[in-house]
């Protein structure tokens, strides 16, 4: 890979990082009302991901979806409004942290159904099938989601339709405060693709560099007509389930572990070692993120909240489609 | 002008469409080969191809969800639910993704989904394939819910219902599919509003589906009987519920029964009967009754079934008793 990919990548983790940072900020003071579920941690594969995606390429994410948005290209600004329930968020303050969504850059929607978001992605990528198109779809969920009905229902109709779909299962370690070895009996959720008759593959979601080039292998097999991907990203889930958990379910031990496996950390040392940027540089990238991210949450602070005439309003699109209805006249002998 | 049945009018309904927008597909299970289980969806196949009428795996929350999916980004999915028993195994894509994308995103996602389904008893399909659970759905905000009653209306409010950019359950009763009446060749459209089937001054029944038809049978039995002229609404559409002409023709009758073929706790006749008197209250001269099935699933046996489901004899007795109390207040 070369530098200003690498640094693109390591930018898109930084910003993620720094966003999640704040929300917990914002959290603490009650702005967000209600829980806040951050990536911190998991950001190498939204980033490694998302940077094979055009806006005509679809995601489905899931109630930790911000880093999702972001890498998919969405404005800070308006998620940090949407988080704060202010007018100008991306859903004009109806939905919150865990619905944001924006056709845009192609994002189909945050979900706060565990698994909601999946035969979602399968109808999207079926669209693109029909439309002949050579887009495709990402599906994000998490370990907890491989054992919801959704999954393997979506799993099974994507393969029976060859469709340009990737099936990203973030394996965090956990489903709030359950392991994910109490909820699953098997080592690696990837082998559960051998089921549905679609390749399924293990990554270490937290190496930013095998994280962009297994999901390009996977991207050269869905557009190519090959059928779907599973990918079981290794990850883990560095912040509580929200801000505010109290974590008993896990020691500090294990956490720090893992720190030491942080993905932004990995990458700056490939960055340090292989690319000859300093601490230095890298310190300046990340000073520089951090001043616009607070730059967008203190702008978004700003916004209006919505206006209470709104409450019922975008229920219903009350336009009709505009299509001209043409009798059809079967073949004799048909009917 | 020739009578086509329910199930010819759906079919000539999903070739218009399917002939003049080559975003509409449908899928379902065993709709393409098979003809579906409904058998509205045959020749479909044969004149449009495969990849836009899809045999599925019996996975109803896919079928839905893959729906949602695909209006999302510009489709206009027709899927089939066999029964409407399966919204069960749906659930989660109608309840908390068809229904509440538009608004939880606001506004920015549109989405042209229309499931069609089959309710209804009276067949012998037992308590798992002979539900009516309109009331379930028209309860969430978010989905239209449309249900016709015989096959003019049904070929023109399923052309609306795939026009419309937002969800619709377009739900159909399985004792209509046989019953024939007169429908154009030609396209034309229904628009999700009540309709006078008969008019009378004395009282209104409210009712839709095929409780219309029992409906009908019982004003005729008054007429002929007892004189009694009787108005039937059939409200076609329980989202959007328009109250306009159901308001006009109870200021008119100064009292209604309420007929659905759903059980009676937490059924629809209850928001009906909300709405009419916080309208109507200075006209009403009787409280309003509701006629619907016992508060329990729907059973095998005949007899059973027969005795379970509204008739033109429980009718008309409503009928009946709300006229004596009409007259007990005149």
């Amino acid at each position: 890979m070369n530098k200003e990919k690498l640094l693109d990548l390591y930018r898109m983790m930084v910003q993620i990082r720094e966003f999640e940072n704040e929300c917990i900020e914002l959290a603490k003071s009650n702005a967000t009302r209600a829980a806040v579920h951050t990536y911190i941690g998991e950001e190498a594969i939204a980033a490694g991901v998302c940077a094979h995606m055009s806006n005509q390429d679809y995601i489905t994410s899931t109630h930790r979806g911000h880093g999702h948005c972001i890498a998919k290209g969405a404005d800070l600004e308006k998620m940090f409004a949407e988080l704060l329930g202010r007018e100008g968020g991306y859903c004009k303050g109806k939905g919150g942290s865990m619905h944001i969504a924006d056709l845009a850059t192609g994002n189909l929607g945050a979900n706060g159904i565990v698994g909601g978001g999946i035969p979602l992605a399968v109808g999207a990528a079926l669209g693109i099938q029909l439309d002949n198109k050579k887009n495709f779809v990402v599906s994000f969920f998490g370990d907890g989601a491989a054992n919801e009905g959704s999954f393997h229902e979506a799993l099974n109709m994507a393969s029976i339709w060859s469709l340009p779909v990737i099936f990203v299962c973030e394996n965090n370690e956990y489903g709030i405060s359950t392991h994910v070895s109490k909820s699953t009996n098997i080592q690696n959720i990837a082998i559960r693709a051998m089921s549905y008759g679609i390749k399924g593959v293990v990554v270490d979601g937290n190496n930013i560099l095998e994280v962009y080039e297994e999901t390009r292998k996977a991207v050269d097999d869905v557009v190519s007509g090959q059928g779907p991907v599973l990918l079981e990203m290794k990850t883990y889930r560095m912040s509580g389930h929200y801000f505010g958990d109290n974590q008993n379910y896990r020691t500090k031990d294990e956490v720090n572990q893992w720190k030491e496996k942080d993905p932004i950390l990995r990458c700056e040392q490939i960055l340090q070692k292989e690319y000859d940027l300093t601490e230095e540089d890298l310190l300046t990238i990340r000073k520089n993120i951090r001043t616009e991210v607070l730059a967008a949450s203190e702008k978004a602070k700003l916004q209006p909240e919505p206006m209470i005439e709104d409450l019922t309003g975008d229920l219903f699109d009350q336009k009709f489609a505009d299509i001209e209805w043409k009798s059809f006249v079967k073949a004799q002998g048909k009917g | 002008m020739r009578k086509i049945s329910m199930r010819e009018a759906v079919n000539e309904a999903l070739h218009i469409a399917f002939n003049s927008d080559s975003n509409v597909f449908t899928m379902g299970e065993d709709i393409a080969v098979y003809g579906g289980q409904l058998r509205c969806s045959y020749d479909l196949l044969d004149n449009f191809g495969p990849e836009r009428v899809r045999d599925t795996p019996i996975s109803e929350m896919a079928i839905v969800g893959a729906g949602v999916g695909a209006s999302m980004i510009g489709k206009r999915p027709v899927v089939e639910l066999s029964y409407i028993d399966f919204i069960g195994t749906s659930f989660d894509q109608i309840l908390n993704q068809a229904a509440k994308m538009r608004y939880m995103y606001g506004g920015h996602v549109n989405m042209p989904l229309v499931i069609r389904t089959q309710c209804g008893a009276g067949l012998g399909n037992g308590a798992q394939h002979s539900q009516s659970l309109e009331a379930i759905l028209a309860h969430i905000p978010g989905i239209r819910v449309v249900m016709p009653s015989n096959a003019y209306d049904a070929k023109g409010l399923l052309l609306h219902a795939i026009r419309d950019n937002n969800p619709v359950v377009f739900i159909e009763h399985k004792a209509l599919y046989k019953v024939k009446c007169e429908v154009p060749e030609e396209p034309y459209e229904i628009e999700y509003t009540p309709d006078v089937k008969r008019t009378g001054k004395d009282l209104t029944i409210v009712t839709y589906s095929a409780m219309v038809n029992r409906s009908l049978e019982a004003a005729e039995l008054l007429q002929k009987e007892h004189g009694i002229e009787v108005e039937v609404v059939d409200v076609r559409a329980l989202e959007p519920l328009d109250m306009e002409p159901i308001i006009r023709s109870v200021k008119k009758t100064n009292c209604a029964v309420i007929v659905h073929e759903a059980c009676e706790k937490g059924g629809f006749g209850g928001e009906l009967i909300a709405q009419i008197q916080q309208h109507t209250f200075k006209s009403l001269k009787a409280p309003i009754l509701r006629v619907a099935a016992p508060n329990v699933p729907v059973p095998f046996a005949v007899n059973l079934e027969m005795s379970y489901l509204p008739d033109k004899t429980k009718i008309t007795k409503a009928v009946m008793t709300c006229l004596e109390n009409k007259k007990a207040n005149a």
